[in-house]
């Protein structure tokens, strides 16, 4: 075993750079499914059949299949319709859609969480419906939701690296041009894993303790 | 797409997610088992390694772990993983963290009445794992597992980056012949959605079974 604490050094700038855009990622992307998995949930709990079975059947097919054939898919067939996007703004619209399919199951649960008294209680008071949303069951519904939309920001964390397949400069991507210039794998790919790990773990504490607070 | 670019690729490429599917859930369910029973292990040192393997491969990137497995242990260790087998380890490996906690919330989950009634029998720890606990908490552990499977089936998708020739990878290929993505992948994601379906369906119907067995009747 040799490892090379020079090479550690060397790849600091790059795995800065990487992380940040990592960082970027993740935000601009957790936006994206945050407000879009709204969307879906109110789709699904749509009156209308005309709303319901394409909003189901559309989150069904993207949570079911693999975020990276979506990425090729949006990375090369945008361009053929006539959409031109970066790959970093491409690659944070793929992650964004792939997790709003699950944030919209999250909202789901949580909106059915909240106790039908409460729903009565709206009507006995004749709340109109914006105000029912509004002041009764998101309030209740959102607190609920924060810890599992936390575990998803996680599980999107760890699939930023696959945006290194279409060339965003994220972590796994410097890495990779730093063993490529260098030909040193093993100090770059270790340093990104360990960078998950710190990243990750603290971050998985953090959701343990809101759902205590929030949720029991 | 013509016939060629079918038998030549797609086909061969549809059989070896397949095979990634069920070599990595294999060793992924060893790993589940191992490590989630680990974590409920008398011995305070058994249960911080387990705890320890979870939280280190459930906080790394599926992705990163492949590329660690197969650029950084060869030259550690003095000898080369093949692509395949570097995939199947990292997918195992993290999908098996995952599966741990599925087996520790299972095992949580039999009452406590059944772990003294064995001890009452004076059954060994091992005898009350294997005859009391675990009958009675697979059944519950299969819903859960049946949503890894799916997710597993899509991670698989991450060995075409190691260039073994899977799906996603035939994919690639097809599109750089013919140039034409949409059909391509829209064809490459209804493969995987088709497949994920065969998983939940084949799983739904090992849950009855499973609770029947135990005289529940499965949702």
């Amino acid at each position: 075993m040799n490892w090379d604490w020079s090479a550690v050094a060397d790849f600091m700038p790059r795995f800065l750079d990487g992380l940040l855009v990592t960082l970027q990622v993740l935000v601009l992307g957790s936006l994206i499914s945050f407000s879009l998995g709204l969307v879906w949930a109110a789709g699904l709990r749509a009156r209308t059949r005309l709303v319901r079975w394409p909003v189901t059947g559309f989150t069904e097919f993207v949570r079911t299949t693999p975020l990276l054939v979506q990425l090729f898919f949006l990375y090369f067939v945008l361009p053929e319709w006539g959409v031109q996007f970066s790959a970093l703004v491409t690659g944070t619209l793929a992650i964004g859609l792939h997790y709003s399919t699950y944030t919209a199951q999250v909202y789901r649960a949580g909106i059915e969480a909240v106790p039908p008294g409460q729903w009565e209680a709206a009507t006995a008071l004749s709340l109109p419906a914006h105000r029912t949303w509004l002041a009764v069951i998101l309030p209740q519904a959102l607190r609920r939701v924060t810890p599992a939309l936390g575990n998803y920001v996680i599980a999107m964390l760890k699939d930023t690296p696959l945006l290194a397949a279409i060339g965003v400069l994220e972590m796994l991507q410097q890495a990779r041009l730093e063993s490529a210039a260098t030909f040193q794998y093993t100090e770059p790919l270790t340093v990104v894993g360990v960078a998950f790990v710190l990243i990750a773990y603290p971050a998985s504490l953090l959701v343990r303790t809101l759902e205590r607070r929030l949720v029991h | 797409m013509t016939m060629g670019l079918w038998q030549n690729w797609v086909l061969p490429g549809i059989w070896v997610t397949v095979q990634l599917l069920v070599y990595s859930a294999a060793l992924a369910a060893v790993v589940a088992f191992g490590v989630g029973m680990a974590r409920t292990h008398r011995s305070r040192p058994v249960r911080f390694a387990a705890t320890a393997y979870t939280e280190v491969f459930r906080g790394v990137s599926a992705l990163v772990l492949m590329f660690w497995l197969f650029f950084v242990v060869p030259p550690l260790l003095g000898w080369q993983l093949v692509p395949m087998w570097a995939a199947v380890l990292a997918l195992g490996l993290s999908y098996g963290a995952y599966g741990a906690e599925v087996v520790r919330g299972g095992l949580a989950a039999v009452p406590e009445a059944q772990r003294e009634a064995g001890i009452a029998l004076s059954l060994t720890p091992w005898q009350r794992m294997r005859l009391v606990l675990l009958p009675q908490a697979v059944p519950e552990m299969l819903p859960p597992f049946c949503n890894l499977l799916v997710e597993l089936l899509k991670g698989t998708a991450l060995v075409s980056l190691l260039g073994v020739g899977d799906v996603s990878f035939a994919a690639y290929l097809v599109r750089l012949a013919t140039q034409d993505s949409a059909r391509i992948y829209t064809l490459v994601l209804v493969v995987y959605f088709v497949l994920a379906l065969g998983v939940t369906r084949s799983m739904k119907a090992l849950e009855r079974r499973a609770k029947a067995n135990l005289g529940v009747v499965a949702k």
